[in-house]
């Protein structure tokens, strides 16, 4: 049950600092790690309140993963907290050897991730993170589309005895609408934000929100219905509500924060081509490019991850199918 | 357990190590052989740690950073009882869990390593918990000086001594060889406990062959209250077996029948 002030237009990562608050304040065990990463990840009122429950490393990612590993062996519930493009690349092989290989079960806490850093360059984006921690033997990874999704996968997470990867942006977001599934959020399972025949929209944080608003469009405009889904949990992926998608049979078009190559995409992609999937499929995600220069919202827009971007490609498809 | 005791057990140590990379046609044979006398002085006389309170939170810990001397551990951890000695039969064999590296899978590891500067940051996290819980137990990890050039641990050097975790002792198996060559030409650490003292460690050097040394500066541990403890133990790659002393081929050089039973000879008749 939530117990977060969930008003629309907090960033995801907000979120996440007020629920492991709530979360600190229940359990000493609760501990914070960062790299100089406090700020960004809205943990100085955390730092503030539970001065013992925070472990500062400095900038030092591949330290910041290793000490969160030992703390948790030792028995504590650890969130290592760093901004995703640096947390993801710099530290994979602790994310490989002392968190997943090491079975320490450590919360990976990307922040400002994909390109929620917009202008400030390819340095600080992580398209790629999706791809190297799927390719990681013992990992679950979580992108949360909203407020109650992030709460959700962040108290979930801590009920979780192995590692996981939660992604969260900068960017303010609305709530989704709750009604087909209400209060229903489990790790694992994909959840069914709006319901239709015509047309099949899997995305994953922050694009949940934009594939939605592209379902509501198409449906006023052109008469289409869609299913939008937020496949918020990457790896496992959710294979079961992927058959039913396959059963209903419609077009499917996947949207992500993320290069094209081995993301949300490539995964559904895999599962459904291997499992008999005959429709059309499109990815739409990052290109293999260095990315343009621009806000989040630009950067979006220029390779159709936006309303038009998917309307268009949704139309697109269906006159041809 | 007196030094003579130790002194034996070293010996045994080391033809167990000789004998089980014999069978398995590899390891890494002067990296076991340099720090032997270190993990049987810990093990038998500093730590501790046993199979039956292995789970035990109050457990010391260490956590082998140079993981590819993983023979040294195994044979130390069998003789602790940890699990059958006749399962290293099976070492580096199809399905088996005792791989050439640390893992987790057998009984009395800690930690997954193998690949180079893991553990002292893993290392510094458990004596932070440790810390937190006012705990007593301590975290001791083997470095290698090769390993020394990883990044990873001067991070965690500045946060140990941050943190001033007096419960954390890093042993550096300082052989002075690499594989490509000695570890002077490869990087150049020197000056070594400058450089930690720097970092805010207490610095000890000790001879790490010799079984009593290991004994009176571990038992000395910590240094200083507040700093963690580094000892710079002066290592012979190869100890113990004359014709790999100093010998950089011997660094993952498995023997052949001939050296084999050359090496157990030597061993035997000291």
């Amino acid at each position: 049950m939530a117990t977060i002030d969930v008003n629309p237009g907090k960033p995801n990562q907000e979120v996440f600092a007020e629920t492991v608050e709530s979360l600190a304040s229940a359990d000493r065990n609760v501990i914070v790690v960062t790299s100089d990463s406090r700020g960004s990840g809205k943990l100085v009122k955390f730092g503030n309140q539970y001065p013992d429950q925070i472990v500062e490393v400095g900038i030092a990612e591949q330290n910041l993963v290793g000490v969160a590993a030992g703390l948790a062996s030792a028995g504590k519930i650890v969130f290592a907290v760093s901004p995703a493009c640096f947390l993801t690349a710099r530290a994979l092989e602790q994310i490989k050897n002392d968190v997943a290989y090491s079975d320490n079960p450590v919360k990976l806490v990307g922040i400002s991730a994909g390109v929620s850093y917009g202008a400030l360059g390819t340095t600080h984006h992580s398209l790629h993170d999706f791809a190297v921690l799927r390719a990681i033997h013992n990992m679950t990874i979580v992108a949360p589309a909203d407020a109650y999704e992030t709460e959700q996968a962040v108290r979930q997470s801590v009920q979780m005895n192995s590692p996981v990867y939660l992604r969260f942006g900068k960017k303010n977001m609305a709530l989704l609408p709750n009604e087909i599934n209400q209060n229903e959020f489990t790790i694992g399972k994909g959840r069914l934000i709006k319901a239709g025949q015509d047309v099949c929209l899997i995305a994953t944080g922050e694009t949940v929100q934009i594939a939605y608003e592209a379902a509501e469009k198409l449906e006023h405009d052109h008469g289409i219905r869609s299913n939008v889904i937020s496949m918020h949990t990457i790896k496992p992926l959710d294979y079961s509500l992927l058959d039913e998608l396959m059963k209903q049979g419609c077009p499917i078009i996947t949207i992500e924060e993320h290069m094209i190559h081995g993301g949300l995409g490539e995964a559904c992609a895999s599962y459904l081509i291997q499992n008999g999937f005959h429709n059309k499929f499109k990815i739409i995600g990052i290109c293999d490019e260095y990315t343009v220069t621009g806000s989040q919202s630009e950067i979006f827009t220029h390779y159709g991850i936006s309303v038009s971007g998917i309307t268009d490609l949704a139309l697109k498809i269906l006159i041809k199918s | 357990m007196s030094e003579k005791e130790l002194i034996e057990k070293s010996r045994l140590y080391r033809r167990k190590i000789i004998q089980y990379i014999y069978m398995a046609k590899a390891g890494h044979t002067g990296g076991s052989l340099s720090c032997i006398d270190i993990l049987n002085v810990l093990y038998n006389d500093i730590m501790n740690v046993s199979p039956e309170h292995f789970n035990s939170p109050d457990r010391d810990r260490y956590i082998q950073s140079k993981g590819h001397s993983v023979e040294a551990l195994y044979v130390v951890l069998a003789d602790k009882g940890f699990f059958p000695e006749k399962d290293l039969e099976t070492l580096c064999k199809y399905q088996s869990h005792y791989i050439g590296h640390p893992t987790k899978k057998v009984h009395g590891i800690e930690q997954n390593t193998g690949a180079l500067g893991h553990g002292l940051p893993l290392s510094v996290g458990i004596a932070l918990a440790g810390k937190m819980d006012n705990k007593n137990y301590r975290v001791y990890t083997l470095l290698g000086d090769g390993e020394l050039a990883e990044g990873s641990n001067w991070e965690a050097f500045l946060t140990a001594s941050h943190h001033n975790l007096d419960n954390l002792c890093a042993i550096l198996d300082y052989n002075k060889l690499q594989i490509t060559s000695t570890v002077a030409q490869v990087y150049h650490p020197e000056p070594i406990p400058d450089k930690l003292k720097s970092f805010g460690w207490a610095v000890r050097e000790v001879n790490g062959n010799d079984v009593e040394e290991l004994s009176k500066t571990l038992k000395a541990l910590p240094f200083e209250k507040d700093k963690p403890s580094f000892i710079i133990a002066h290592t012979t790659k190869g100890k113990g077996i004359s014709y790999m002393e100093n010998e950089i081929k011997w660094h993952h050089g498995v023997p052949s029948e001939t050296q084999f039973k050359l090496a157990i000879e030597e061993l035997n008749s000291i």
